[in-house]
């Protein structure tokens, strides 16, 4: 065995797996994962826990890992990681812990992620849980949104015996693990219940159907339900539009409607009601994961699926394996184009897009060279379906219901990185909400911070 | 699981429930809506709140049937439970949060189209409880689908009644009564239409013409009711609007309602398909070669 190349991992075939929504990476079997883990050389100052928001022990799980250990893997993992079998699967190692791997710099870093994986995989089969804590403190907190921000919060705050409730909007908890990463890549009952059922199983509630800023306010939690602290990780809901013409015809649709009907709503499964329409020929606009997101799961579903995107290859926001794994399931990429306008039909329904194409000029605030129109480039592109992938921006609703609690231009709650508090006292909050929309890792590093601040204040009060 | 207290049959097809959701009960005014879903296999269906009881925790709602989601609805009996009920949703009617001296001021008329009726009703009910003049316009197709007529003359300072066939009442469309009563002298200086989106797009082409101030009540296709998905999004102006977050109550005169009514078309195949599916069971499952349902 070559120790510059990391053991591969087995995959679904790319041709079967355009068909259906099983998961696209099987994982590791116990003798690869003990295979790849004794590549890891256990840096003294081990770079790889650096790069992760969570700060997991990482060379110490992957020596477990190595020595046949999978409970005690588990168990140090799960003292930073209230998901880990969700971060094994949607994290960006490549720019996190992988990206800092000595291995790297010469061969192929350890393959954290996938060990990450293995390990919450084997220990989910294994029926091991992590560890609750001993007795409650008694003190209320409540948790605003169960994705992976509110989840590390809440399982963190847990943890150290405080009564911790979540209240989820939707009728299912998670957040973006359950309505917007599909089932191929993240699947639902096998992992994000499971994980959730864990964050459940440290004595955290969850009560789902409640709107904060509608069904009840901050303010009444805090001065009528007794809730001594409170962290908003509600996300970054609003989805984004172009604002070009023909954008309200039958046909286009946000992502996260698309997203929305087919993970949540499971419209791609029969006995379900919710409709989709999968479309025959579509386009999805943007190159974020959600993008590509979209576009599997509109190929799934049937149709021949178009990536419209106004920057090169180079620029896609997308992780690079899920650009991959789009391109070995035959999405196609029409890079360095933008549609100008959507072509409807006589009964109002999407025609078609006219596209122009673009060039790379000089680099934008964000570092990245922006595009630039280049003149009588514009052709006619048919489809029947338009999925605006555009980002998201965070959801006014608790912001303008709760006293004092103050946002910024973007309409971005303003918190503290280190303790994730806002304007508010004993009000903290962090994940998309914060930030506009980032990565799921990211959010949990915030949710962890900020259980972290809530603790600090809740014990000097 | 929210579980259902009363049921009772208003007119064919056309049913209320009080529903046991005591966040709702407490939150809810008058304009704001729920989103309801029967079991683990339903769709989330928005359905305007009709009243509510705070003390005893109970919202009602009424409910037409129009597709396979509403039609398993309506099979839930007293002692069943939605799986999920969520809301208030949407902004509160103007009217409520305007200064009530301001609201005393104006002459207020209401226009309800069939089962429009259920929302317009706690905004009349709750505008006499705080004092304020209105005339109510109730209309349907015929007489048996007409229902609260007892309730809202309870309410209402002058109530119409039209029927489209004359079976009842004016004989007539509640345009058809207003423009009845413009002609007759009678003045008022703020409408709200609340019904299907055709009668309303007709009602605001006539209180255009009078010059009467018109806010409608939108009931485009949702999914999640919070703002998150888009799907219910329509041109107010020039404005593209959120009818979940930013409505559902807007400027009747400044909606598109041609591209608003084709947007409610989406599903239209989907859901017949769904429907037959329901009705004729594992019967159409093979696909008849016209539908596609074999697809």
């Amino acid at each position: 065995m070559d120790p510059m190349v990391r053991v591969p991992v087995r995959e679904q075939d790319p041709v079967v797996r355009a068909a259906n929504f099983e998961e696209v990476c099987l994982g590791y079997s116990e003798e690869e994962a003990i295979a790849e883990a004794s590549r890891c050389l256990n840096c003294k100052n081990a770079r790889c826990v650096g790069g992760c928001p969570v700060s997991i022990d990482i060379p110490a799980f992957i020596q477990e890992v190595k020595a046949g250990n999978f409970e005690e893997a588990y168990q140090i993992i799960s003292q930073s990681s209230a998901l880990p079998a969700v971060c094994g699967r949607v994290c960006p190692q490549e720019t996190q812990c992988e990206g800092r791997c000595v291995r790297g710099i010469k061969g192929e870093p350890v393959a954290i992620g996938k060990l990450e994986r293995f390990v919450a995989d084997w220990a989910r089969e294994n029926g091991i849980k992590p560890k609750k804590a001993e007795e409650s403190n008694g003190h209320k907190v409540a948790v605003i949104g169960s994705g992976p921000a509110g989840l590390t919060c809440a399982g963190d705050l847990a943890k150290l015996g405080y009564d911790v409730t979540i209240f989820e909007a939707l009728h299912e908890a998670g957040g973006v693990l359950s309505y917007g990463i599909p089932e191929f890549r993240l699947p639902k009952s096998k992992v994000v219940a499971a994980e959730i059922a864990n964050v459940e199983s440290l004595g955290v509630k969850i009560e789902t159907n409640v709107v904060i800023g509608k069904s009840t306010t901050i303010d009444e939690l805090m001065d009528e339900e007794g809730f001594e602290a409170v962290f908003i990780g509600s996300g970054a809901g609003l989805p984004r539009f172009m604002g070009i013409p023909g954008e309200q015809a039958m046909g286009v649709f946000s992502a996260n409607e698309f997203l929305t009907r087919n993970n949540l709503m499971k419209a791609y499964l029969d006995g379900y009601d919710t409709p989709i329409a999968s479309g025959k020929k579509v386009i999805v606009v943007g190159g974020g994961n959600v993008a590509m997101d979209a576009a599997r799961t509109a190929k799934r579903l049937g149709a021949e699926v178009h990536i419209v995107y106004r920057r090169g290859e180079e620029e896609l926001p997308a992780r690079k394996e899920e650009v991959h794994h789009a391109k070995e399931e035959g999405i196609i990429f029409d890079l360095l184009q933008n549609p100008v306008e959507i072509l409807v039909n006589e009964d109002g329904a999407v025609k078609g897009c006219r596209i122009i194409k673009m060039e790379l000029g000089e680099p934008d605030e964000s570092g990245r060279r922006s595009p630039v129109e280049i003149p009588g480039s514009e052709y006619e592109l048919e489809a029947d379906t338009v999925i605006m992938s555009l980002g998201t921006s965070p959801n006014p609703l608790i912001s303008s219901t709760t006293i004092g609690l103050d946002i910024n231009k973007r309409k971005c709650i303003i918190a503290e990185e280190e303790t994730g508090a806002t304007s508010k006292t004993g009000v903290y909050a962090g994940g998309d909400a914060v930030t506009g929309a980032a990565t799921v890792i990211l959010a949990m590093g915030a949710g962890k911070a900020a259980a972290k601040g809530i603790h600090e204040f809740l014990s000097n009060k | 699981m929210y579980p259902i207290l009363r049921k009772e049959k208003l007119a064919d097809k056309i049913y209320l429930m009080d529903v046991k959701a005591e966040r709702v009960a407490k939150a809810a005014k008058p304009g704001q809506f729920v989103i309801v879903k029967t079991n683990e296999w339903g769709e989330r269906i928005p359905l305007t709140i009709c009243d509510y009881d705070a003390k005893a925790g109970t919202v009602t709602i009424v409910l037409q049937t129009v597709g396979a989601s509403t039609e398993r609805m309506i099979e839930l009996e007293v002692g069943d439970s939605f799986q999920d009920f969520v809301g208030p949703l949407g902004c509160p009617s103007d009217l409520v949060e305007e200064d009530l001296e301001e609201v005393k001021k104006k002459k207020i008329v209401f226009i309800a189209g069939g089962v429009g009726t259920a929302p317009v009703y706690p905004q009349v009910k709750w505008l006499h409880e705080h004092g304020v003049d209105c005339d109510v316009i109730m209309g349907s197709r015929t007489k048996e689908l007409l229902f609260f007529e007892d309730k809202m003359r309870e309410v209402a300072t002058n109530l119409y009644v039209t029927t489209d066939d004359g079976s009842y009442g004016f004989h007539g469309m509640g345009t058809n009564q207003l423009q009845d009563l413009y002609d007759q002298g009678v003045r008022y200086d703020h409408c709200v239409a609340i019904g299907p989106m055709i009668m309303m797009k007709f009602v605001c082409k006539l209180t255009k013409e009078l010059g009467i101030k018109t806010i409608v009540s939108m009931n485009p296709i949702m999914v999640d009711g919070t703002g998150m998905c888009g799907a219910c999004r329509l041109v107010v102006g020039d404005e593209v609007k959120f009818a979940c977050v930013d409505g559902p109550e807007f400027d009747g005169h400044l909606v598109d309602f041609d591209q608003a009514m084709k947007r409610q078309l989406q599903y239209k195949t989907e859901e017949g398909r769904a429907m037959l599916a329901l009705k004729e069971g594992d019967t159409h499952h093979g696909g008849c070669g016209q539908c596609g349902g074999d697809k």
